[in-house]
């Protein structure tokens, strides 16, 4: 099923790059070359085959690691990709797992605590962070931390060096706080509703009335229970990840593909752009089948058909 | 008193709330007034954005369009109640401006997804497997591409107007409705009025239009209330990001991005304004379509 959709995806995203950028001849000869000369150049290259048969080269090629050329830069899409692959999966790797690590006990102390006044705060905080373009958010905490409170730089760690860039907290912090609350916004929400749906189930009656600590029963028996369909929403998130990815890091100024893509959008140069959209549409598609892969592993009950 | 708002949500046969979490004690109507509470605010809240930013310049008259440096970034005064921009233009006025453009594009892309989904999920349900399972595949492609990737590169290859920004939103995220109407019609096409309707030999068309949408509404309008919300927020990112509408044409977005730079030289107004309606119509319209969820008992929530 996922292969049929990495198909269909490769599909339109071939269709998109052929019917807004059917050759790159211009690019590469010039804004006034003569027709004649464009004509040449795709016939040379293949750009004048029937679409089938350039959507076959260009999965062939896909599936070799070719990511395609840009010719605005003078350079292959992959070699662009590499070392900004490695800062955006940090960046948004660690910001992930943070939301994760937060979300959960957040949402479970919500569904303890539920209709406190620590509850109400939680909720709200959360519906009008899941409520708040991200740029927004970044410019409150730059705002705050970056301009009012001198502690942290607005401007994201520019160095080529991933292990630079990891221990520069000072630049990193608020990036990736960025990133991290706009998930825990999404995350907690329903993690909170997860956990009253386990709190109301038997099993946790059961665990209370044999008498076990109410330390143990969150534990052993809440969380892990509660915690599953946060396994499928990481998953589902990838998406708003992606584009939080690309916001943020243009806000901060932090070079990886994120700022890549909002480079190349003003250069319009589309090799580049359609090769991230088909990287991220792959990524989506593999998320959610790692993410049903890993939920049919950490919950029994499910099986996957 | 939501049917009211929402006449077309399905009655379910049993009243009972077995899905409710048991551990809220509270009794059900006080539940139920919290919600209505919270999208009362919501409404108000929403028609205080739609009365600001379309009747406002009526009352607020202001120079939009003639550029004036002299009066360039001037703090908020009694001649500027929210000060001026980089181009001397009223901020308040700017902010009228941009939020008639923000909302046009947010309800027209709105409903452009919408009936797209509709038409699609309604089709897919009523056709045969093998069309049914490829126009649901089609759906799970365009979930699968990052929506804004698409948005923004078609927001430079064409013109950014008002129209095109609104089909081009539109026009990539009507999957969720999709999904949610095909769900609903595979459950309604088995039902008796249906099969009656067919037995007296409503052709197709008059099948979807007369008796499956109108029975799909409850789900559409709540999803459509997320859709509205979402497309501002997709207004707000390209317009953010610069490839917005063309320079007369202003979004709140793009206010916000032009302001940045003044950022640390302490022109507030030129910032937060922008972003707080920004948040404040989109927190209106999830207060709204999470209460008419919780009316019409649709479950799903999209995203």
């Amino acid at each position: 099923m996922s292969v049929l959709v990495v198909i269909g995806v490769s599909i339109f995203v071939f269709a998109l790059l052929h019917v807004i950028y059917p050759s790159p001849a211009r690019d590469v000869l010039g804004l006034r070359a003569p027709q004649m000369a464009v004509d040449a150049w795709n016939k040379a290259h293949g750009y004048d085959d029937p679409a089938a048969v350039q959507y076959l080269r260009y999965v062939k090629d896909l599936l070799h690691g070719n990511l395609g050329y840009s010719y605005i830069e003078n350079q292959s899409v992959l070699a662009l990709f590499e070392g900004r692959m490695a800062r955006s999966a940090y960046m948004s790797g660690i910001s992930l797992a943070l939301a994760v690590l937060i979300a959960i006990p957040l949402g479970v102390f919500q569904a303890v605590k539920r209709n406190s006044i620590g509850d109400l705060v939680v909720t709200s905080t959360a519906f009008t962070l899941y409520s708040m373009p991200v740029f927004f958010l970044g410019l409150l905490l730059i705002q705050v931390f970056a301009l009012s409170l001198p502690v942290f730089s607005f401007q994201a760690s520019q160095s080529t060096s991933l292990l630079t860039v990891i221990a520069d907290w000072h630049a990193m912090t608020l990036p990736i706080a960025t990133m991290t609350l706009i998930s825990v916004a999404a995350f907690s929400r329903y993690m909170r509703s997860s956990s009253m749906d386990v709190l109301a189930q038997d099993y946790i009656r059961v665990a209370r009335a044999k008498g076990l600590p109410e330390r143990l029963v969150l534990l052993r028996h809440l969380v892990r229970n509660a915690s599953l369909p946060i396994v499928t929403l990481v998953g589902l998130s990838l998406p708003q990840l992606l584009t939080g990815n690309l916001i943020t890091e243009q806000l901060f100024n932090y070079p990886g593909l994120g700022l890549l893509f909002f480079d190349s959008l003003k250069k319009a140069d589309y090799p580049v752009l359609l090769a991230y959209t088909q990287a991220a549409a792959i990524l989506v598609v593999a998320g959610n089948l790692i993410a049903d892969i890993a939920l049919s592993i950490a919950d029994p009950r499910i099986r996957l058909r | 008193m939501w049917s009211m708002f929402f006449p077309f949500g399905r009655r379910r046969a049993t009243e009972d709330r077995a899905d409710e979490p048991v551990l809220d004690r509270r009794p059900l109507p006080l539940r139920r007034a919290t919600g209505n509470r919270l999208a009362v605010i919501g409404f108000a809240m929403l028609i205080f954005f739609l009365l600001f930013s379309f009747v406002g310049p009526l009352v607020y008259r202001t120079n939009q369009d003639v550029i004036s440096l002299v009066d360039a970034n001037q703090p908020p005064s009694a001649a500027h109640l929210l000060g001026t921009d980089a181009n001397g233009f009223d901020q308040l006025g700017r902010l009228m401006k941009g939020g008639q453009t923000s909302l046009e594009i947010g309800l027209f892309a709105a409903v452009v997804a919408v009936t797209i989904g509709t038409l699609w999920g309604t089709v897919a349900a009523l056709s045969n497997k093998t069309v049914d399972s490829i126009m649901m595949r089609v759906v799970d492609v365009f979930l699968s591409v990052p929506f804004l990737f698409v948005v923004l590169i078609l927001a430079v290859t064409f013109v950014p107007s008002v129209l095109s920004l609104s089909l081009v939103i539109g026009g990539f995220s009507w999957q969720v409705p999709a999904r949610l109407v095909h769900s609903e019609v595979l459950i309604l096409r088995e039902q008796d009025f249906i099969s009656a309707a067919r037995i007296a030999g409503t052709p197709p068309w008059r099948l979807i239009i007369r008796h499956l949408v109108p029975n799909t509404l409850g789900v559409v309008i709540v999803n459509m209330t997320f859709q509205v919300a979402d497309a501002i927020l997709a207004v707000a990112y390209v317009g953010f990001l610069g490839f917005g509408l063309q320079f007369p044409d202003v979004d709140w977005g793009d206010m916000l991005s032009d302001g940045m730079q003044y950022m640390q030289a302490g022109y507030w107004w030129l910032v937060y304004p922008a972003g707080v309606c920004i948040v404040l119509t989109v927190v209106a319209l999830n207060f709204i379509g999470d209460a008419a969820r919780d009316a019409t008992d649709v479950r799903l929530r999209h995203r």
